[in-house]
């Protein structure tokens, strides 16, 4: 087919013509997109500039227009959200979504338990053990270790991300999306998530929305910059630093 | 608490059930076997409202589903209460699937909407073959009922010690499965629905196919408790298809504690009572279940087990 031609060779994701209108307003206009295996990759853009919208296209929230998307050499364009977790495409939403009434081990079961009960009697009567190992080495490496028995809603917000990161680890993803994660912490806190995202990413490709653009520059490979639904740049992040047109729509030089 | 210690602590409430019907008066003993058999109907209303978080009012489509199942196979062949109770189980399995697909498409007040115009639809049935149900007027099941045959012996349903111990069975049964489902990993996911459907979506799982798990395991349990209940109190009436019987439920197990094991029997056997004293002081009996009701959401607002679960006992399941 004409299509699998056009998609390039060793990209783990890419987006075809994808466009997705609401209304009369077109957030996203025939977007082009690639990302690389193993690759920290950041989204940047002024407000309205359809990062979010690109992002709810690649991971399911959202059905496209029209255009395409591949994951992994694999037309995923119809598939819907959960199974497209299911491939390994995870990502995280703008505002914190854990269940806040649960306890934090319950929180990251739920996504620990859905690897282990792929047959039916895992579905009946999971391996606790297997399940808590799971848990607990997810929460491990957020960080919160200690917090297993806390509801998670009476967490500090800063742990809740954090919480959120570590359900988000235990699917497993192959494809990791964060939607503005370092959104209301602390600076501190920034500069540990920094590091988590980093450690993270040796073993997983993380395309990330930020509006932080110290955090941006420091970790991502590579930047991609939208405006009113299409790719204005996209390059290393001193190539976007030194992009003129980049610096007048966004960097506000 | 391990799931061993819930086990026991379950089993050891079946073990009092099961004494007090040599400690009961002859009244109160009828009383908690039906009691036992509504209780039943009431778990099986909890696992949808309770672990899933959807409300239905349409739920006496399912009781009625059971008792038409059973008692019509009863009264109008050779057949006997196994067969019969199968049957009931069986109509009460496909209508929930059925009901699901159609149904499980809204959510919320939508849903409630749906699930009672369905259950008034099934009411309406139930008048429409008149000549078959005789309506209002119902079927009398006594002395159609083969006595069960257990090896020897002969059992006779309508003996009030097997009632007692056919209603306990049943009962036990379904608490049980309520007990397994709450420690399940599917029943994990059901209260991750519960509390958030679309970031379990987001964590993988086909949330629709979960909502039909539930509303088919629970349309399940709420007609083998109304199939039991047309062949232990041998009566087939469309009472049991009316809107009322779609409330009942969701008041014994608002009044007990949603989304907990035992709140469904502490409900059912509350509510009971109450309208069993009021309704021997005043002809307005339903006033005194509304005050119950007013108080229990006043003070109470988790439910009877569902408060003792907040203030004292958090490993309740």
């Amino acid at each position: 087919m004409a299509v699998a031609a056009l998609t390039a060779r060793g990209s783990l994701l890419q987006t075809l013509g994808l466009t997705r209108t609401f209304g009369g307003l077109q957030a996203v206009r025939s977007v082009d997109f690639r990302l690389l295996p193993g690759e920290i990759h950041a989204i940047i853009g002024p407000n309205g500039a359809g990062k979010t919208t690109l992002v709810n296209l690649i991971s399911g929230r959202l059905a496209p227009d029209a255009g395409r998307v591949f994951f992994n050499g694999r037309d995923i364009t119809h598939l819907r959200a959960p199974d497209r977790v299911g491939l390994g495409i995870v990502s995280t939403s703008q505002s914190i979504s854990i269940y806040r009434r649960l306890t934090v081990f319950e929180n990251v079961a739920l996504a620990a338990q859905r690897r282990l009960m792929q047959r039916l009697a895992e579905r009946v009567a999971l391996n606790r053990r297997a399940l808590a190992e799971e848990v607990a080495a997810s929460l491990d490496r957020v960080g919160l270790g200690g917090a297993a028995d806390a509801t998670a809603g009476a967490l500090p917000y800063g742990h809740q991300r954090l919480l959120e990161i570590a359900m988000t680890l235990a699917l497993r993803p192959r494809l990791l999306i964060l939607d503005e994660p370092t959104q209301g912490l602390a600076p501190d806190e920034i500069g540990a998530l920094v590091a988590l995202i980093r450690r993270v990413a040796r073993d997983v490709t993380v395309l990330l929305i930020e509006h932080n653009v110290t955090v941006v520059l420091e970790l991502s490979h590579r930047i991609t910059v939208m405006d009113k639904g299409r790719i204005l740049a996209e390059g290393a992040p001193d190539e976007i630093e030194a992009h003129a047109e980049v610096q007048r729509v966004y960097l506000g030089a | 608490m391990t799931g061993r210690g819930m086990l026991i602590v379950h089993v050891a409430l079946l073990a009092l059930l099961w004494v007090l019907q040599f400690v009961l008066p002859p009244f109160h003993h009828g009383m908690v076997a039906r009691i036992l058999v509504l209780a039943a109907y009431a778990i099986g209303y909890n696992v949808l409202l309770g672990y899933t978080g959807l409300m239905s009012l349409g739920h006496a489509m399912f009781f009625a589903a059971g008792v038409y199942g059973a008692g019509l196979l009863v009264y109008y062949s050779a057949a006997g209460a196994v067969s019969g109770l199968l049957a009931g189980v069986l109509a009460g399995l496909g209508l929930a699937v059925i009901l699901g697909l159609l149904s499980l498409r809204t959510t919320g007040a939508t849903f409630l909407l749906v699930t009672m115009m369905f259950g008034q639809v099934g009411y309406l049935l139930t008048l429409y073959f008149n000549r078959i149900t005789l309506g209002d007027q119902g079927l009398i099941l006594s002395g159609r009922l083969e006595p069960l045959r257990v090896g020897a012996i002969d059992v006779t349903l309508s003996n009030p010690a097997v009632r007692f111990n056919a209603a306990l069975l049943i009962f036990g049964l379904c608490l049980l499965l309520s007990l397994w489902l709450a420690r399940s990993p599917v029943g994990r996911v059901l209260v991750a629905i519960r509390e958030n459907e679309e970031r379990t979506r987001m964590l993988g799982y086909d949330t629709f196919r979960y909502k039909l798990f539930a509303l088919v395991l629970s349309g399940g349990i709420c007609s083998l408790s109304g199939a039991a209940y047309a062949l232990l109190f041998a009566y087939v009436g469309n009472t049991f298809a009316s809107i009322l019987y779609s409330i009942y439920p969701l008041l014994w197990t608002l009044l007990g504690g949603a989304g907990t094991t035992f709140g469904p029997l502490a409900g059912t056997a509350l509510m009971s009572y109450a309208i069993d004293v009021a309704s021997g002081l005043t002809s307005a009996y339903l006033m005194v279940v509304g005050l119950v009701l007013v108080v229990t959401i006043l003070w109470f607002p988790s439910g009877i087990v569902g408060s003792l679960r907040a203030r004292r006992w958090r490993w309740l399941p």
